[in-house]
């Protein structure tokens, strides 16, 4: 058990300095290939001959270390992380889970990895193959007919969606016409934020008292305005939307597109396609449910997909195949503008596919029915944690993967906020858990989702961890408010980071601005990092 | 499912762990649980998907067999393809590093759970940070176009304007990109290329900036090579209306050139890919927005910025936290004029790992080397009958362009004809700019020493003859 801690874990604190503050003589990490003599007397110093004002004068003021030193900085920081290889990250809507390592040895081999994506597609056969494949195996997964690779992001996935709902419209000349999308308060932001970068006007439909949007919200909604429907079902909150075909079929007949966000897709897997569901298009994140590591925040890849009478509008290029070789297929068309450079994170792609082959069809039914299995296991305990709510106790249904808890009885009871528990999981080994997106209608809200990967034993350490902090919140909450005690840092000032005057985000503003932490603006509060996903 | 399904990725899949927790919630059959979903809309039976290959040695056979189709740019072959994804030596250092598990499977952590991975990125910030000469960086966006695109954006907001004057030379994927992103928001028009110095025409810039103009794009080195040698002239220009420069670069070259902050930038944006990244067919490509420390600039990024922050009172230690997050599409929903999300923030770790091992001389050497590798291979090639580097007069970093219009070949024949030779040519330009005729972009490397130009230069004479 740990002094420091009370609760058998602290994080390793290596106290590591910033890597230009790390003391010692000036060494080399890595010293540049001898240019040929054949070449330097041909040509001289031509770095040198460059006009003054172009050429640099000095060199940049990077480190200057020896390479083990380099080494052992950064392993030091990646042993303060806490990614999912060494703790139960239950993040909600983060889809955290297992990426299997046997993946990264396949991706990092350079057949795979220094490959140039202009090459002549005769010599991109395997990248073209997995591609090509993988887009098969996503429509019989999502009812569709037709995917694109390119968006990197979850985020970049919907704008994407919303891309292709304007090209649609703007093809039937209603462009100018239809210029309203629809979403929901619990969808993530990026769906009412990426039409909204399109050019739409969006409007949000908040919940009802099941938690979720309803119908009659919908039909006063709709107009001869609206261009598209677009949200994730189950949302934020693990909730399944039961109208959801009847929302489809409103927006449809108005007129409009429904787009699929699937960023909550692992518990729908073999169970229900969005294509079946009536939507035109749908975007999955193959970081998040199919595995492909989430990247400390990217790489991250959507997989976008449409009906037959989208197809024509996905971004360029479109990999092509004749029955024997694989090509690229560059002509504009009517697609949209370009959204990612190249052909998008092919790795994630070839994560993705790696990951549904090992499984096969049964297994993509057991992911999501274990998901949903493990979810209702943390739901039936947290549910009986004194100072624990459940939102909307007039809806009984099972959620699917997520819960959106609420720890607003803590709250009132003892004055522990959900920020404070959040720190305070820390000391515990686990990674924190994610609150809510905006807006939080939810108060003091906590958002898990445990995923298929967890074991029984992981999932009772973190209901172990929630039932202690919430002890201690009524019997020592000062613990709890001043957590976290074992991780790689102390608290720091939140206030800091959000004040002009005071804010660096480059050690050379830190040096030029800490002069004035001692003036910091108080109130101005902040996130502390981390938890949107 | 029935029964149960064993399976090393879905522990709780198996008979004995399912049993325990549908008994421990009290309900008898897992479909149970997707009482909301309505009968109709589910899948009945299984997917239509390959038959599943559980066993490891069996999945990676299978993956490896594919992957072993393409032809990569190492071993026998050589590769002088570049056009926004460069081949560089990637230090076994950063390789260690981007796949450390408790860095490549973390994500939204918090300023506690997730400090190591914080640190890094705000090293990465600030190594970049000197690199270009600015205070501030953002953490990685998508890649160079989206990093454009959102400072034109960002510029369009601060100026309270709407047009947006970008290089005639740049990459037309770019330029499409750009054109796409901005199109409810802003104008783009493209400023010619001067034919004689393959440079930005500054007379066309000054007659077509105007106080409407809320930014000037200036690529040094430029899509098809040349170092701007103007771009100070064209910052002036810009300044004088009113509007600001948005300076691209190449970040690998900024050992020797000057950054950009010194000839007037306002931003900075460019791809970190170069710097120790693979290229994964462009899933290596990762961008950066950099700026002064001013709150007007600092209210417009849409990215995550890591702030540095003090342990409270006088007590020691330091963490960092995500700062004013009230300016993201995640705080704005409808309210965004951009949005972030998941971008490319291990390619961040990658370039603050890369850039700390190359130090202040690496970079200046690896730079000077490149260029020399460069202008030497540029000669070599203009040596070669009917074959032309027009610009070879001006100076360039990595990446000119061949013309090969004389010779009477395409350079889609040329580059068939290298691929024999186990070479992947430059990128072909006969479509993206007709008027360069049957030109090509080479881009030469610390990769290529002598022999591999030796290589090259010898595969294009035979494929000219």
């Amino acid at each position: 058990m740990s002094e420091r801690t009370g609760t058998g874990f602290h994080a390793a604190r290596w106290d590591e300095p910033l890597i230009d503050e790390i003391g010692g003589e000036a060494g080399r990490g890595l010293l540049p290939p001898q240019v040929d003599e054949a070449i330097a007397d041909a040509v001289g110093d031509v770095a040198a001959a460059l006009p003054e004002g172009v050429r640099r004068e000095s060199p940049p003021a990077l480190p200057a270390l020896p390479q083990h030193r380099v080494l052992r900085h950064f392993l030091r920081l990646s042993q303060m992380s806490m990614g999912f290889d060494v703790t139960a990250d239950m993040m909600g809507t983060c889809t955290m889970k297992y990426s299997p390592k046997v993946h990264e040895y396949v991706a990092r081999k350079p057949a795979f990895a220094d490959v140039h994506p202009l090459q002549d597609p005769e010599t991109l056969q395997g990248t073209l193959e997995i591609l090509y494949r993988f887009n098969r195996m996503m429509c019989a997964i999502a009812g569709m007919d037709a995917f694109t690779f390119q968006p990197a992001s979850g985020a970049q996935g919907i704008y994407t969606n919303a891309c292709l709902i304007r090209a649609w419209h703007e093809s039937r000349g209603e462009g100018e016409q239809r210029d309203e999308i629809i979403t929901t308060a619990f969808s993530h932001p990026a769906d009412a934020a990426t039409p909204a970068v399109a050019g739409f006007r969006v409007i949000t439909l908040m919940p009802g008292e099941m938690g979720f949007a309803e119908v009659d919200a919908l039909r006063a909604a709709v107009s001869e305005r609206t261009a598209g429907l677009m949200l994730t079902n189950p949302e934020d909150t693990g909730q399944y939307n039961p109208h959801i075909r009847e929302f489809v079929d409103i927006v449809h007949e108005a007129g409009g597109l429904c787009a699929y966000d699937q960023a909550n897709g692992n518990p729908l897997l073999g169970v229900v396609r969005a294509g079946d569901t009536g939507f035109d298009m749908c975007q999955f994140n193959l970081h998040k449910t199919f595995s492909a590591p989430h990247g400390a925040i990217g790489l991250g890849c959507a997989a976008v997909g449409v009906k037959a009478h989208l197809e024509r509008f996905l971004p360029r290029p479109i990999v092509t195949f004749d029955g024997e070789r694989y090509g690229l297929d560059h002509e504009p068309g009517d697609g949209i503008e370009k959204i990612r450079a190249f052909l998008g994170n092919v790795h994630a792609v070839l994560k993705a596919y790696a990951w549904v082959r090992s499984l096969g069809p049964e297994g993509l039914r057991a992911v999501a029915e274990t998901a949903v299995l493990n979810n209702n296991y943390m739901l039936h305990h947290i549910r009986q944690i004194p100072g624990v709510s459940i939102p909307w106790p007039a809806n009984t249904w099972p959620k699917l993967e997520q819960v959106r808890y609420s720890w607003e009885p803590l709250y009132e009871e003892t004055g522990v906020a959900s920020h404070d528990v959040m720190n305070r999981m820390v000391d515990f080994g686990v990674q924190h858990y994610m609150e809510s997106h905006v807006p939080m209608l939810v108060p003091q809200p906590f958002t898990l989702e445990p995923g298929e990967s967890l074991t029984i034993e992981e999932m009772d350490h973190v209901l172990d961890a929630l039932r202690r902090i919430a002890g201690e919140a009524r019997d020592v909450p000062d613990t709890v408010k001043s957590a976290p005690h074992g991780a790689a840092i102390r608290p720091v000032d939140g206030d800091v980071p959000n004040d002009p005057d005071c804010w660096a985000f480059t050690a050379r503003a830190y040096r030029r601005k800490r002069g004035n932490w001692a003036n910091v603006k108080r109130g101005a509060g902040g996130h502390g990092g981390g938890g949107y996903g | 499912m029935g029964d149960g399904f064993t399976h090393p990725y879905v522990p709780n899949a198996a008979p004995a762990p399912r049993r325990k927790l549908l008994d421990a919630i009290g309900v008898d059959d897992v479909t149970d649980l997707y009482a909301a979903i309505p009968e109709a809309l589910r899948v009945e039976g299984l997917l239509d998907l390959p038959p599943a290959l559980p066993g490891e040695q069996d999945l990676r056979r299978h993956l490896e067999e594919t992957v072993a189709r393409n032809r990569s740019c190492t071993g026998s072959w050589l590769n002088f393809c570049g056009a926004g994804c460069a081949q560089h030596y990637v230090p076994a250092i950063v390789d260690e590093i981007v796949h450390r598990g408790e860095l490549l499977t973390a994500y939204g952590g918090g300023t506690y759970s997730d400090h190591g991975k914080n640190q890094a990125l705000f090293e990465f910030q600030s190594l970049m940070g000197e690199l270009v000469g600015m205070e501030v960086v953002s953490t990685p966006t998508y890649d160079a176009g989206a990093a454009t695109g959102s400072a034109v954006l960002m510029a369009c907001r601060i100026g309270g304007r709407s047009r947006v004057l970008v290089p005639e030379s740049m990459s037309a994927d770019r330029r499409a990109q750009l054109r796409g992103f901005t199109k409810p928001f802003a104008t783009v028009e493209t400023v010619a290329r001067d034919p004689g110095t393959g440079l930005v025409d500054l007379a066309d810039l000054r007659g077509k900036v105007s106080g409407e103009t809320a930014a000037v794009v200036i690529e040094s080195p430029g899509y098809l090579g040349p170092i701007e040698t103007g771009a100070a002239e064209a910052a002036a220009i810009a300044h004088e209306a009113g509007a600001l420069l948005i300076a691209g670069v190449d970040p690998i070259s900024l050992g020797v050139l000057a950054a950009p902050a010194d000839w007037g930038a306002d931003l900075v944006v460019g791809d970190l890919q170069p710097l120790g990244i693979h290229m994964y067919a462009g899933g290596g490509n990762g961008g950066f927005i950099a700026s002064r420390d001013e709150a007007r600039f600092v209210a417009e990024y849409p990215s995550i910025l890591f702030s540095i922050a003090p342990a409270p009172g006088n007590a020691p230690g330091f963490g960092f936290a995500w700062s004013t997050m009230e300016r993201t599409s995640y705080d704005t929903r409808h309210d965004a004029t951009d949005y972030t999300g998941t971008t490319q923030w291990i390619w961040g770790i990658g370039a603050a790992v890369y850039l700390s091992l190359m130090g202040p001389d690496g970079m200046a050497e690896l730079g000077r080397g490149i260029m020399q590798r460069a202008c030497y291979a540029a000669e070599r090639i203009a040596d070669l009958p009917g074959v032309a580097v027009p610009h070879l007069a001006q100076p360039f970093f990595k990446e000119f362009t061949v013309d090969f219009s004389a010779t009477g070949k395409t350079v889609a024949a040329i580059n068939r004809a290298l691929l024999e030779a186990e070479i992947h040519g430059g990128k072909d330009l006969s479509g993206e700019f007709p008027a360069l005729g049957q030109s090509a972009l080479y881009c030469v490397t610390e990769l290529h020493g002598a022999a591999e130009i030796e290589r090259l230069v010898s595969a294009l004479g035979e494929a000219v003859r």
